[in-house]
Order: C-alpha cells, then sequence, then structure tokens
C-alpha cells in the first residue's frame, strides 16, 4: 500500500490555505503492480535464516550431548582429519565453481553456466560421497547413532547438513535442464540466485561443522 | 510503505505514483538481476583465497598441534572460524546493509541474536543442570 501526500490544491481554488493546509493523506487501496519474483530474494533469505536456527539447535543438542559417550567410542578414536579436510576442500572448491556459474548467468553465456553448475554437482557429489563413506565406516566400527548421545547428536547435526548439500543438488540438476530447455529466462537466474544463496549458505554452515565438530572434537 | 510527494495534477492518474519514482520497473528489476548480487571475479577470488587461508590454518593448528594449551587452540580456531563466516557472507553471499533496503541485514541481525540466545542458553542451561543433578555432589541432610 502507498500513502500519498498532495502538497498543494488545485490551482485558484482556495487562495487562503498554504500548500501546508492542505497537505493530506491518503491510502491507495489499489496494489501498485510488483514484478513478478520482486520479493523472492528476500523470502529466500528469511528461509535460510529460518534453516539457521534449525542447525542453531542441532549446534547446541551437539554441545550438550556431545561429551555424552556412554563408555562409547569418542571423537579421537573415530574422526580422521585428513579425510575431514578433503571434504572441507570439495565444499570449498564447489562454492567458487557455484560463483564462475554465476558470473557466466550475468555474462548471459547459456553453456559456460550449465558448465560451471555441472563442475559444481561433481564437487559437491564427491563432498557426499566422502561423508557418506565416513558414515559407513563408523557404523561398521559400531559408532552407529544409538550408541550414545554423542553419536546422535553428531549424526543429526552432520546428517542434516550431508541432506541439505543432497537436495542442493537434486535442485542444482532441476536447474540445469530448465536451463537447457528454456534458457537463461528471468526465472531461471532468479532461481539460480536463490540456489547461490542456499549453497554458499551450506558452506557456511560447514565452517561450523569441521570447526566445533572435527577440530575441537579432536584438540 | 512507500511515500511519494507530487502535486494533484499529477495523481490524476494513480499509476503515475509508482510510475514517478521507478521509471521503468522492470528494467531495475532486470538490473537488480544483472548487477544486483552476485559480484565480480575479483569478489570470488579474494573470498575463495580468504576462505583457503583460513581453512588451512586451523586444521594445520589441530593436526601439528602447534600450540600446546588446548584452550587457546580452541579459541583461536574459533575467531578463524568466526572470520571465515564473515569472510563467505561478504564474498559469496554478497551481504550489504542495502540490498533488499537492509532487510536482508535486519534478518541476519535478529538470527545472529536470537541463535546467540539460544545456544548460550542452551548450553548454559544443560551444564548447571548436569552438575546439579550428577549424582553424590550434594549432600541431601543439609537442603532445606
Amino acid at each position: 500500500m502507498t500513502s500519498i501526500t498532495t502538497t498543494a490544491g488545485a490551482p485558484g481554488t482556495d487562495k487562503t490555505l498554504s500548500p501546508e493546509q492542505l497537505r493530506a493523506t491518503f491510502f491507495q487501496l489499489e496494489e501498485h503492480h510488483h514484478p513478478e519474483g520482486d520479493s523472492t530474494m528476500l523470502g529466500f533469505w528469511m528461509y535460510l535464516m529460518s534453516d539457521c536456527l534449525i542447525f542453531a539447535m542441532l549446534f547446541a543438542a551437539y554441545g550438550v550431548l556431545g561429551g555424552s559417550f556412554a563408555a562409547g567410542p569418542g571423537p579421537k578414536d573415530l574422526f580422521e582429519l585428513p579425510l575431514v579436510a578433503v571434504n572441507t576442500a570439495m565444499l570449498l572448491f564447489s562454492s567458487i565453481t557455484y560463483g564462475f556459474a554465476m558470473l557466466a548467468m550475468a555474462k548471459n553465456q547459456k553453456g559456460a553456466t550449465i558448465a560451471w553448475l555441472l563442475v559444481t554437482a561433481v564437487f559437491g557429489a564427491a563432498f557426499l560421497s566422502i561423508e557418506l563413506y565416513e558414515f559407513s565406516t563408523l557404523i561398521h566400527e559400531g559408532a552407529t547413532p544409538m550408541r550414545s548421545g554423542f553419536l546422535t547428536s553428531f549424526f543429526s547435526l552432520v546428517g542434516t547438513h550431508g541432506l541439505h548439500v543432497t537436495f542442493g543438488l537434486i535442485w542444482l540438476f532441476t536447474l540445469v535442464s530448465q536451463i537447457a530447455t528454456k534458457g537463461l529466462i528471468p526465472a531461471n537466474k532468479r532461481r539460480l540466485m536463490c540456489l547461490s544463496l542456499f549453497w554458499h549458505f551450506l558452506d557456511v554452515i560447514w565452517i561450523g561443522v569441521f570447526t566445533f565438530v572435527y577440530l575441537m572434537g579432536m584438540l | 510503505m512507500a511515500q511519494t510527494t507530487h502535486s494533484p495534477t499529477g495523481h490524476a492518474s494513480s499509476g503515475q505514483a509508482p510510475s514517478a519514482a521507478h521509471p521503468h520497473p522492470n528494467a531495475e528489476d532486470h538490473h537488480d538481476l544483472e548487477h544486483g548480487s552476485h559480484g565480480s571475479l575479483r569478489e570470488y577470488a579474494v573470498g575463495f583465497l580468504l576462505s583457503v587461508v583460513l581453512t588451512a590454518i586451523p586444521f594445520w593448528l589441530v593436526m601439528s598441534g602447534a600450540i600446546p594449551d588446548r584452550q587457546t587452540t580452541a579459541l583461536v580456531i574459533m575467531a578463524f572460524a568466526i572470520v571465515q563466516i564473515v569472510v563467505h557472507m561478504i564474498y559469496f553471499l554478497h551481504m550489504n546493509s542495502k540490498s533488499e533496503n537492509g532487510w536482508t541485514m535486519m534478518a541476519l541481525i535478529f538470527t545472529i541474536v536470537v541463535v546467540g540466545i539460544a545456544l548460550s542458553g542452551s548450553l548454559w542451561v544443560m551444564y548447571h543442570l548436569n552438575h546439579n543433578m550428577m549424582p553424590m555432589t550434594h549432600d541431601m541432610r543439609q537442603m532445606p
């Protein structure tokens, strides 16, 4: 809704009143035109912030339960930092390649955008594979989510992040096929920008994960 | 709510108010998409290099045990994490106080406050709960 303030009456009607006295406020009942997708970025940002709260709760759970080993294995018995370092590198590479996809999109280069998106998908898939390998090794060693409070909160936190990456990948492939068929139309650009926020946001969450879970667990 | 001021002759056509403020709404939208929030090659390169450095140092600190004191190492890697999060926010998420009229920044500040309260509150309360529920630490005869 827009409120419009008039500064003067129609010329020549009432000369005794100053323009200030004629100032009137009224409200437009009709919504004026909003371009399609005008509020998408803000709305998506709001979603990311609420997602942030989900992760904050999982971090809090890990902070509370992270020391409850129930006489089971602890971080030092389970985590392999070189593997985590490789994983972190994969996610960081995927972030920069997504950035390159956005730059190609800005130049309206359809082929380059799709190519960089696929490179991003490769790094994202590598990240997921390494994470799944880590999880399967842990479960093989008997460090299942049921073993202790520490492992429950660990699998919830890292697993939720992994699920986000999985859905990000599904979204990415959906967008690749949409760009391939419809080109870089404004709607697709908007979607690419949303996925960009989502993808970089996941990298931000991963900073918290590798610092608080892996690095501090190994201290 | 956008507030526009114009003469009554102008408001005869109600469509003029918004179009005066935004001469070409579609062009502006287009402009947003073209230059609004996805940086330059330089920005991404700087962000990436900073991230690599800010990731490598904490990993090296922990893996080599360069600082013998655990507490100090923990504080240092936490500081690196916070700096890296800020770097990602600026160079990858293109956060600034002006995007969406500052509403993204407001939402971010609100979220940080809520996350801060929730995290510190949870850890604080649960620490004291664990402490007080510890078996055999309190002499019940002294309780009122």
